[in-house]
């Protein structure tokens, strides 16, 4: 798309307030509306923004295609890991609450347990779906067309 | 007031919705489906679910057109006689009576509207959906969140956390498996300088 200065102007101008309200829907999802699902396809929609207008290899080159699948499990590891971690706390799997940190919460350096697990828990969702949603695409447009 | 928004949109998801079902180029049939799904979004947020609109918005509108675009221009033109779609390509159906279909589609309408006879009245206090996942949840999350505001999130990541997990699971797996399908045996990733759906051919 060499040839269309206008849409490769207007798409980095958009691509860093997709990305912000992305960051918005997902750290603010448990205050207003979002959370982890429309994050990451909010965030996904960018990176295939960025694609679709630069080409391939340039997308590779901010979200190299090694790292999006590992992501993508990580994201899944991120909620599992937290609720073992619940486990390890002595709470039952996924129950936040014995995640308060006592002297630290109490103090406000960190929030209060059910803050946090759904915290944690929103953000492992929003980066699975990301890395999914950001791989399908690799998927589909790093296929060559079947010659007939 | 609020008639004026509401009324031109839903005109338009018919509209819409008509023209997919009946235009015969592909192409402009995927993009009157993200007009469809972008609509659709305008809609949800009237209903007063904005994250369901970001949903529909960013996905039905803005991946899924992308991706079935990116199927099109893959995809082998063998049964085309000219570049584009014409009655001619369509011949081909078995042209039996459309009577049969018509009487099941007819039943099958009649058969769903009877069912929406015993559905509670649009808005109605006392339906289930407003009783059953109990206002306590409502009643009970400022306290057992310490005060976190949006209810949903509460319930979708703390009281329903392990529901939430599964679905998380399941679009890894679904992720997994497309990637399984679709991708290039050989691993050249990021110097396939053959032509690509992207950029590099337009």
């Amino acid at each position: 798309m060499n040839s269309f200065p206008i849409i490769r102007v207007i798409t980095k101008l958009l691509i860093p307030y997709i990305l912000l309200f992305g960051l918005y829907v997902q750290f603010h999802g448990d205050f207003g509306p979002g959370g982890g699902f429309q994050a990451g396809v909010i965030f996904a929609a960018a990176l295939i923004l960025y694609g679709l207008v630069y080409g391939l290899p340039a997308v590779h080159k901010v979200a190299p295609p090694k790292v999006i699948e590992k992501l993508t499990a990580l994201g899944l590891l991120v909620y599992a890991g937290t609720g073992l971690a619940c486990m390890l706390l002595g709470g039952n799997f996924l129950d936040y609450d014995v995640l308060n940190h006592g002297i630290l919460t109490e103090n406000h350096f960190l929030p209060e347990g059910q803050h946090l697990g759904i915290f944690l828990v929103e953000l492992g969702v929003g980066i699975t779906v990301t890395a999914v949603m950001t791989m399908i695409f690799y998927a589909f447009a790093g296929r060559e067309r079947v010659t007939s | 007031m609020m008639d004026l928004i509401v009324i031109p949109i839903l005109a338009l998801l018919a509209a819409t919705a008509v023209t997919v079902a009946r235009i015969r180029n592909l192409w402009a049939a995927v993009m009157f489906t993200g007009i469809y799904s972008f609509l659709s979004a305008s809609w949800m947020l009237i209903l007063d679910a904005p994250d369901v609109a970001f949903t529909e918005a960013a996905v039905g509108a803005g991946i899924t057109t992308i991706l079935m675009l990116a199927t099109l221009s893959l995809t082998p033109r063998r049964h085309r006689k000219s570049g584009r779609l014409s009655s001619e390509d369509f011949e081909e159906r078995p042209s039996k009576s459309p009577l049969v279909p018509l009487l099941i589609v007819t039943i099958t309408g009649c058969a769903l509207v009877y069912g929406t006879f015993d559905m509670p009245h649009f808005g109605d206090p006392n339906a289930p959906i407003q009783v059953y996942p109990q206002p306590s949840f409502v009643e009970k999350s400022q306290p057992d969140m310490h005060g976190l505001p949006n209810v949903v999130t509460a319930v979708l990541a703390s009281y329903r956390g392990y529901d939430t997990l599964g679905e998380t699971a399941v679009i890894f797996t679904a992720g997994i498996a497309v990637l399984l399908i679709l991708r290039k045996n050989t691993d050249d990733q990021g110097t396939s300088e053959s032509q690509s759906v992207t950029g590099e051919n337009a």
